[in-house]
């Protein structure tokens, strides 16, 4: 009953809001936190780590606290599915109090949107007032998501690193390229497995196997077509085919993410895993998932990167308070806490160097935890495939792979 | 003042009650049927929204092409019909061999605690089990195995589904075995059994002759009903089944949730085809039906009497036996898990207990556990209403229940879940009505009201109507027979179909996920989001409220009428 009463009272808001103006000006600042000010943000992201739930849940009691923003975390296992369902009100003709206020989104997802006009149309992330501490010259990734211009139609929020974790106690020298991967999946067969496609952190095990394989890279920063794929990924399939008989279960199961796979690390099923974010081991070491013999390793020839952001969909029914979270989500006190593994432990997006010095402070107290590698030992950061290859690989892999029989 | 002594003469219910049986047809057929064409015309290619607005079979041969879709039907048709099987003789021939014992007692006591445990939670309690690395292994590692990791074997996600199979079984066995122990006095079957076995039959040899064709019939729906459960599960399909590929539904609700729209067309005919291998499976358990019914026939005049049954007894009491100690195992395991701190393979218990796993796990639990409630507690409040009108109204009418009402009853039992409740997510957002609770609670009500109506049906026909003539008598109305003297009588039975319902609604997975947009998120949609990856300690969390939710309203509602009457000795549960 309460929530029927709040419901038309934020619909009320919201038309209140439709009357004055088009969408909210994030760079008159007092305006915009008025006009926040209890709205209800349902923000759709990724619910698959409770690590990363109770980060965003404590993200929300403190915009209420301050701005009297509701924040609601709808977890989805999917974000395709977020587009999906914006798609689906754009199509119905549902142009206003769309169901979805802000995202968690990057790479395909966001080309997507950005291709469809389903984004707020305005470059609304750039004026917001954290934004001024961005590392857009140290993190590249930041103003180009997988090849295609961010246009400030998203706001960054943390940085992706593939990183590989092993137990010392058990595998004191892990290979450090697909290559040597493969050979020390062949003489230690079931030990090894990646999520299954398309869960993001399995289609990025794909991407880092194709950059490393495929004859020429550049064909990758270019959209993709039938030729230019069969080209490409020719390697890839053919190391995937050998690769397969050699994974944990003979590749006739696969952990469903990367949390799954970490929870084979833990049970000793598997001896190498990987995950998204680096400091992953370390956060998972605090909370007594994993020993703390793990440790954390990337490949001599580096590996893939990103970032990820969050967006507001055109049709968002709270702009405004969308927009005061993206800006907390974005602030040096916020960002700090997540990149605490005993937290979350992903990578910020600010340049620390150039913040104030109690905000710098509050970074460098971070213990990064035993199993998290500095950032200077990260190696490379292999950049992302311009977005269109995604989709292909998923179909390819689910042709050749997703099928036992 | 002639009537006074005369029983109440047929006569029609008030027009203000026939609302209340209408209401709840209109409840059980208008969302399955508005949710199966909601799937049937875009599996056509007609959804205006996506631009589809003329007719093809485009989706259909687009739906062939995806990879291992044959495996998918495969998958959902066996494990619903070896599930149904295996489920459907172990509570038969647990029936025929134990009834009137006291282990048969036993297992009566239990069936209601092991039916109100959520599908999800015994499934996770299952895989926590039986998985290489899992608690059993973990028992006899290493000294038995001399394993110090755990085998490369696959056992939970195995490509045939028995995991799946096993983890579908133990809870069916609890449901089966619930409306066959209220159908047992409608077949007479002690007296029945009593007169084989006077003419020398063994207990099983019996039953099947003299007891099942009576007790087949009364509990032939439920049967159906487990049969289409079992065709078109996903929740447990996501814990236990295979995934390349998966059954059918779980690859239904993937497509449904592709970013290419187009694939929604793909979507709806999946849920078209699932509705078609439902149908077939069912199909496939009638032809069983009458083929069993015509050996039977043929058997029974042979004189044969089948006096040594030992085996047959024991194998159905080791079946059920292992199937409840299954579902406690798994649950002490995820308690345990739930209170770990690190536990590593081949340790048989954690290196240390804490607290923090609930700590860190409940400040998120809160809001599901709060929509949870609410929503069960809507449900099953509105289904317990609609019930005692509909029976109210059955009682005044001196109607009773045909066979065409019963298959009504059990409709939303019998269509695949994924099938009507794809399509109704259509309808639903078309009236702008997905994502509300009043559009959640409509939905569970779909699902809650059978049982509540087949739990509260039996007591209160079988309440003794002279009470009502002798209010009468007294010069008293219809309505305070039923306020004054019926329902407080049938207090008991009234909150445990209140209870039945919450516990069916504690556990509905796809309906909330689907018509809640996952706005309303509940500890089971949570529980089966965590599924996928999270942290055992935190799935066993999570698992294990979920497991106990439904226990805390069956206490309430034996606690409430014990509170109430406490000085009513009469009133008072006998025995």
């Amino acid at each position: 009953m309460r929530r029927t009463i709040f419901a038309a009272f934020s619909a009320l808001i919201g038309f209140a809001g439709l009357a004055q103006a088009g969408s909210p000006d994030p760079s008159n600042w007092q305006a915009l936190t008025a006009e926040a000010k209890g709205q209800k943000v349902y923000f759709h992201a990724w619910g698959g780590e409770p690590r990363i739930n109770d980060y965003i849940a404590w993200a929300g009691r403190t915009v209420k606290e301050r701005y009297g923003v509701d924040l609601v975390h709808v977890k989805v296992t999917d974000t395709a599915g977020v587009v999906s369902k914006i798609l689906a009100e754009k199509a119905a003709g549902r142009d206003d109090g769309g169901s979805v206020d802000l995202v968690w989104i990057n790479g395909e997802n966001f080309v997507s949107l950005k291709n469809a006009g389903m984004l707020l149309e305005r470059p609304w992330a750039i004026k917001l007032p954290s934004y001024a501490y961005v590392d857009v010259a140290g993190k590249p990734t930041v103003l180009t998501d997988f090849t295609v211009p961010v246009d400030g139609l998203e706001a960054p929020w943390g940085m992706a690193k593939l990183v590989f974790f092993h137990d010392m106690a058990v595998l004191a020298d892990p290979p450090k390229s697909m290559a040597a991967l493969l050979k020390w999946a062949r003489a230690n067969p079931g030990r090894f497995t990646y999520p299954q496609p398309p869960d993001f952190v399995g289609s990025t095990f794909l991407k880092q196997v194709l950059f490393e394989l495929t004859p020429d890279n550049a064909l990758l920063g270019k959209p993709v077509d039938d030729a230019t794929f069969a080209a490409a990924t020719t390697p890839l399939f053919a190391y995937l085919d050998e690769l397969r008989p050699l994974l944990w279960r003979k590749g006739r199961a696969y952990p469903q993410n990367y949390g799954a796979m970490r929870q084979l690390l833990a049970d000793s099923e598997v001896d190498i895993t990987f995950a998204f974010n680096p400091s992953d081991a370390s956060s998972a070491i605090a909370s007594n998932e994993l020993p703390d013999t793990v440790r954390s390793f990337v490949f001599d020839g580096g590996t893939i990167g990103n970032s990820h952001f969050v967006a507001i969909p055109f049709n968002a029914n709270a702009k405004a308070g969308a927009m005061v979270v993206a800006d907390f989500l974005m602030s040096p006190e916020a960002q700090a806490r997540k990149q605490d593994p005993n937290v979350w432990g992903d990578p910020t997006v600010l340049d620390v160097a150039g913040l104030p010095a109690a905000e710098r402070a509050v970074f460098d107290r971070l213990e990064l935890g035993i199993a998290t590698l500095p950032p200077e030992k990260l190696g490379r950061t292999l950049l992302e495939p311009h977005a269109t290859w995604l989709a292909r690989l998923e179909v390819e892999w689910a042709r050749r792979y997703g099928v036992n029989q | 003042m002639a009537r006074v002594l005369a029983p109440v003469p047929n006569r029609p219910g008030s027009p203000l009650l026939i609302l209340l049986p209408v209401l709840a047809f209109a409840l059980l057929i208008g969302p399955v049927v508005a949710g199966l064409l909601g799937a049937v015309l875009p599996a056509l290619g007609f959804l205006p929204t996506l631009g589809g607005t003329s007719l093809s079979l485009a989706a259909f041969e687009e739906l062939s092409t995806e990879p291992g879709l044959w495996w998918s039907c495969w998958l959902s048709l066996s494990i619903g019909l070896v599930t149904t099987m295996i489920s459907f003789l172990i509570v038969m021939v647990f029936v025929a061999g134990w009834q009137g014992t006291r282990a048969f007692g036993f297992v009566e006591r239990l069936v209601s605690p092991m039916l109100s445990v959520p599908h999800a939670a015994a499934a996770f309690g299952l895989a926590f089990l039986i998985a290489p690395s899992g608690a059993l292994m973990r028992l006899v590692s290493p000294h038995l195995t001399g394993l110090t990791r755990p085998p490369d074997l696959l056992i939970v996600n195995d490509l045939w589904g028995v995991s799946m199979m096993a983890g579908l079984v133990i809870k069916e066995i609890p449901f089966l075995m619930l409306v066959t122990l209220a159908a047992l006095p409608q077949a007479r079957s002690r007296e029945l059994s009593r007169v084989t076995a006077g003419l020398g039959y063994g207990r099983l040899a019996g039953f099947t002759h003299a007891v099942m064709p009576l007790l087949y019939r009364q509990i032939r729906l439920p049967v159906l009903a487990v049969l289409a459960y079992a065709t078109s599960v996903v929740d447990v399909a996501m814990i236990l089944g295979p995934t390349t590929p998966a059954p059918l539904a779980v690859r239904v609700l993937q497509w449904q949730s592709d970013p290419d729209l187009h694939r929604r067309f793909v979507a709806a005919a999946g849920a078209v085809l699932q509705l078609g291998v439902t149908a077939f499976a069912l199909l496939i358990w009638l032809t069983g039906e009458r083929v069993m019914a015509r050996l039977c026939r043929i058997a029974a005049p042979s004189g044969h009497r089948y006096v040594r049954d030992r085996t047959g007894r024991i194998a159905g009491a080791g079946a059920m036996i292992l199937s409840v100690a299954i579902i406690v195992a798994g649950l002490v395991v995820l308690a345990a898990w739930s209170a770990a701190g690190l536990w590593r393979f081949p340790d048989a218990a954690p290196l240390s207990f804490s607290l923090a796993n609930w700590a860190r796990a409940l400040p998120s639990l809160v809001a599901p556990l709060i929509n949870a409630l609410a929503i069960a507690a809507a449900a099953s409040g509105f289904a317990v209403i609609l019930a005692l009108g509909a029976l109210e109204y059955e009682a005044r009418a001196g109607k009773t229940p045909t066979i065409r009402a019963l298959v009504v009853l059990f409709l939303p039992l019998l269509v695949p879940q994924i099938a009507f409740l794809f399509g109704l997510e259509i309808v639903f957002a078309r009236l702008a009505l997905t994502g509300t609770l009043a559009a959640i609670v409509v939905v569970h009500l779909v699902f809650v009201f059978p049982y509540v109506l087949l739990s509260l049906g039996d007591p209160w026909r079988s309440w003794d109507r002279r009470y009502g003539h002798v209010t009468h008598a007294l010069g008293k109305s219809d309505n305070t027979v039923f306020w004054r003297v019926r329902l407080p009588m049938l207090t008991r039975p009234v909150l445990t179909a209140a209870a039945v319902g919450f516990a069916v609604s504690i556990g509905l997975y796809l309906p909330t996920l689907l018509v809640g947009a996952g706005r309303w998120p509940t500890i089971t949609t949570e529980a089966v989001a965590l599924a996928a990856g999270a942290d055992r300690r935190l799935i066993g969390v999570t698992a294990f409220i979920q497991a106990i939710l439904p226990f805390a309203g069956f206490a309430l509602a034996l606690a409430i009428p014990a509170v109430m009457f406490r000085n009513r000795a009469q009133m008072r549960p006998q025995g």
